[in-house]
């Protein structure tokens, strides 16, 4: 269990996606501005990423490595993931509206997220490095991947929300004041290192 | 259709007024992982220029055949085909690229830019213009992703082209291995934070401000995060009309 939770932490802080991996940074920039879509989106990124990785686990394992296929994985994956959010969006729509209602809007947007692909990616990459890396410590990273994912868009959505009301000189107004707020942010996320390694040993 | 002239343009356009990355804002992802090294920088913007190139013409050459209505997925596989053979290349001759950009390789498949462009271009135009936009589009992405690693570089690592022998290796030349320059200044210390993930926001942020001063000063509009309008998903998308009416949670 403990292997299990370093893994989550890590995914949640030390290697947060969007402000040390940069996967993600579209919808970190551009879906920000509001609270309000900014856990709307990241919401649906966890459980797309969630979902994309219980699917992609087992085609990568009993598929492609089976058949020495790997050089495959990039174009099944991101053909697997589309198909995905379109059945996922359809089932939602069907059977469970109200998370339809929550979730819909973003669910199309996060077929072309790098970040979905890159979990998935880093996934196969990790398992095939470590052994112990299975299925349930892929979920685990992919999860955490996803929370880290929607802690940096809150955290950040907070910022923006008290940068609306700042007096930024002009030349700096607009994105270039917004990445160097994001730099800042992800400073912070710097303190992390090491604090996983000391907690678990 | 296409004259000489405008392909000319087509090509040009890519390099500075509608330069992917500094003006056009696409690509932030790889622009901002990649740029820790200049040689790192080069890799990266040859790889997205080949595949950009390519899948441009492909998707401009069968841009009759494709359905509209399931024309993003074959998009996606046309851009996965070229971006797997550049894998395949990649780890067979600079297998210290394939170490360095990691995951950012794959990725290449979910580039806003690629995907933008055959949108945005190649889906509408004839071949010729369509690989002069790649091309100039692509030679933009490298320019601007080489700007920021010369800086991070510079000021992280104290190098210039350091590694450079794994890329000039390819024309069997690897006496070049990069210039320390820090380490002939004595006292000089790297900036390690540069080359960390803040100092990559940071320097594009600065970059950025430079590009926006430079567009205000030749009159023309600052670069803005378009949320929607160079996205390729903006159609099924209803983040759209909320960005736009700033109102309602708003239904597809």
């Amino acid at each position: 269990m403990k292997y299990y939770i370093a893994i989550l932490l890590t995914a949640i802080l030390t290697e947060n996606f969007v402000l040390s991996k940069f996967l993600g940074i579209c919808p970190f920039l551009g879906v920000s501005k509001k609270l309000k879509t900014a856990v709307g989106m990241s919401a649906a990124v966890i459980f797309v990423m969630a979902m994309a990785t219980a699917v992609t686990y087992p085609i990568n394992k009993f598929l492609l490595v089976r058949n020495n296929l790997e050089y495959l994985q990039t174009i099944v994956f991101i053909l697997v993931i589309a198909a995905l959010v379109q059945l996922v969006e359809i089932v939602l729509k069907r059977y469970i509206p109200a998370l339809y209602n929550a979730l819909g809007i973003y669910l199309p947007l996060i077929t072309t997220n790098c970040a979905v692909l890159g979990v998935v990616l880093l996934n196969v990459e990790k398992a095939s490095a470590d052994a112990a890396f299975g299925f349930a410590a892929s979920m685990f990273n992919s999860i955490g991947a996803g929370l880290g994912f929607m802690l940096a868009m809150v955290m950040f959505a907070g910022v923006r929300s008290k940068l609306e009301h700042a007096n930024v000189p002009k030349f700096m107004q607009g994105l270039p004041i917004t990445l160097v707020a994001a730099s800042l942010v992800s400073v912070s996320f710097l303190g992390f290192g090491g604090v996983i390694e000391n907690i678990f040993g | 259709m296409a004259e000489k002239k405008t392909i000319g343009q087509e090509f040009r356009k890519g390099l500075l007024t509608e330069n992917p990355v500094l003006r056009l804002v696409l690509g932030t992802c790889p622009t901002l992982a990649t740029s820790t090294s200049m040689v790192n920088a080069i890799g990266m913007g040859i790889s997205v220029t080949l595949v950009l190139l390519c899948s441009n013409m492909v998707i401009s050459l069968l841009r009759k055949v494709i359905p509209s209505k399931v024309r993003i997925p074959a998009y996606i596989v046309i851009i996965a085909s070229f971006v797997t053979i550049l894998q395949l290349l990649v780890k067979a001759f600079v297998p210290a690229l394939d170490a360095a950009l990691g995951v950012f390789l794959p990725l290449i498949v979910v580039n806003c830019i690629l995907l933008g462009r055959a949108e945005a271009f190649a889906g509408k135009h004839p071949v010729l213009a369509s690989a002069a936009d790649g091309l100039g589009m692509g030679i933009g992405f490298t320019a601007a992703v080489f700007c920021m690693a010369t800086v991070r570089e510079f000021f992280g690592s104290g190098t210039l082209f350091s590694g450079a022998d794994s890329l000039l290796g390819l024309f069997g030349w690897t006496s070049f291995t990069g210039v320390d320059v820090f380490s002939h200044i004595p006292g000089m210390e790297p900036i390690l934070i540069f080359i960390l993930a803040p100092g990559g926001f940071f320097t594009f942020g600065l970059l950025m401000a430079c590009a926006n001063r430079i567009a205000e000063r030749k009159g023309r509009q600052k670069a803005q995060l378009r949320d929607c309008a160079s996205c390729p998903m903006a159609a099924g998308c209803a983040l759209r009309a909320d960005n736009e009416t700033e109102k309602e949670g708003a239904e597809a």
